[in-house]
């Protein structure tokens, strides 16, 4: 079972805990970890900061600039005013960054291997974006899809892409976190189970199989840059589309 | 697909890719709406208000001490500016009490010289006018002197004694020459 690529992203009941109608809703594996992090993720922001030195340490002082960082990405791309969905943004930049991480950890389970969880993320960001797009603009919210300038003869087209786009927003925003962590797990794990295969073959095996193994460290290195780059993208994906909802007038 | 899993998990049906299971898709929703709102309440209402207030704190802390910082500078400068003013204004005031101090005393030197040269003159005149006096009273006496004298001469020369008019003539006479 250890050669089978597929199986780390098994959902695994651990126990019931209620039901919805006729589904059975357990606590999973995949739940465990989303648990584990907001523990963590809670963690570093209350107790990293406990002491609220005027000089921080190491724990606070990363705190300090996750901070920084997300409300500079925020108010590079959405201004001033896109900070009041700082919460939000924040949330989903540590919480996808922190499932990440602790997904790369050998024998964990990475949340966002699932499409479901990804596509729900998108969709929150999707619907935040139409809710405060009406709310704050009413009809005017539909200028978002007339750009300025544009000869009146193309405009029908142009108009037709541009909700095209719009409507496929959620799509690529949820797909392309889900098939990176996905792709990425999965190649791991092939090269792993290399080393597995070579390892048992002898003497020349073992020797070959340093080779995979060089492959999985080189590997393990890449899929942390792309855990954190993919929250990343997602984060400031977020924050570009947020933009269009405090300002649809291009 | 090539499964060798033993565990059947429940939700997990054999021979489906687990991430397009649907069986799962249910308690992955929940879990993860409970999870994420979860973290977003912490997130809004504790975490992220803490480590803002910590950043602002510093960041205030930081601008009012160089606000201080600012202020004492320009409590230094205007010191020393009201201590330079205070020195020009000393040296200034030295420079005009020296000036009319030496006017002061230029003038009491002129006056008291013009007053001892008044005393000298008023003395020259007094002694001019004294040897005027004398002189004529000299002068008067001379003539008394050479009247007699010339008498007596006469007198011894010829026995007789000469006439006062003739006498008086002569004299008058000879200090005409």
């Amino acid at each position: 079972m250890a050669v089978d690529p597929i199986h780390q992203f098994q959902i695994i009941d651990l126990f019931p805990v209620f039901k919805i109608g006729n589904t059975e809703i357990a606590f999973t594996n995949s739940a465990a970890y989303m648990v584990a992090a907001v523990l963590v993720i809670t963690a570093f922001l209350i107790v990293g900061t406990a002491k609220r030195s005027l000089v921080p340490g190491r724990v606070q002082s990363t705190a300090e600039l996750t901070y920084e960082f997300v409300a500079n990405t925020i108010r590079s791309t959405a201004g001033t005013e896109g900070m009041r969905f700082f919460p939000f943004v924040f949330a989903l930049f540590t919480f996808i960054l922190t499932v990440n991480i602790i997904g790369l950890i050998p024998y964990a389970f990475t949340v966002t291997t699932h499409i479901i969880v990804t596509a729900m993320l998108a969709l929150s960001v999707f619907l935040t974006v139409l809710v405060y797009g009406f709310w704050k603009h009413g009809l005017h919210f539909f200028n978002l899809f007339v750009p300025k300038g544009i000869p009146v003869y193309i405009l029908p087209l142009i108009v037709f892409i541009e909700v095209l786009s719009f409507l496929s927003r959620p799509i690529s925003h949820s797909v392309r976190l889900f098939a990176n962590m996905l792709a990425g797990h999965i190649t791991l794990k092939v090269f792993a189970s290399f080393i597995t295969l070579l390892g048992s073959a002898g003497i020349i095996g073992m020797a070959g199989a340093t080779l995979p193994l060089a492959m999985v460290v080189a590997l393990t290195a890449l899929e942390l840059l792309v855990a954190f780059l993919q929250a990343y993208v997602f984060a400031i994906l977020t924050c570009i589309y947020l933009n269009d909802a405090i300002h649809p007038g291009h | 697909m090539a499964t060798t899993a033993h565990t059947e998990a429940p939700g997990g049906h054999k021979g489906t890719f687990p991430p397009f299971d649907s069986h799962t898709f249910a308690s992955q929703l929940v879990w993860l709406v409970i999870t994420f709102v979860l973290l977003y309440v912490v997130l809004a209402k504790v975490a992220l208000p803490r480590v803002g207030g910590i950043i602002a704190e510093r960041q205030k802390r930081i601008d009012d001490d160089l606000a201080q910082a600012n202020s004492f500078k320009t409590q230094s400068d205007s010191a020393i500016a009201a201590y330079e003013k205070a020195l020009a204004d000393a040296r200034n005031r030295a420079q005009s009490i020296a000036n009319d101090m030496r006017e002061k005393q230029t003038a009491e030197a002129e006056s008291v010289r013009k007053k001892i040269e008044d005393q000298f003159n008023v003395k020259l005149a007094d002694a001019e006018k004294a040897i005027a006096a004398t002189k004529q009273a000299a002068m008067a006496n001379v003539r008394g002197i050479a009247t007699d004298a010339a008498k007596a001469i006469v007198e011894r020369l010829t026995g007789k004694a000469p006439a006062d008019t003739a006498i008086d003539a002569a004299i008058t006479d000879v200090l005409k020459r």
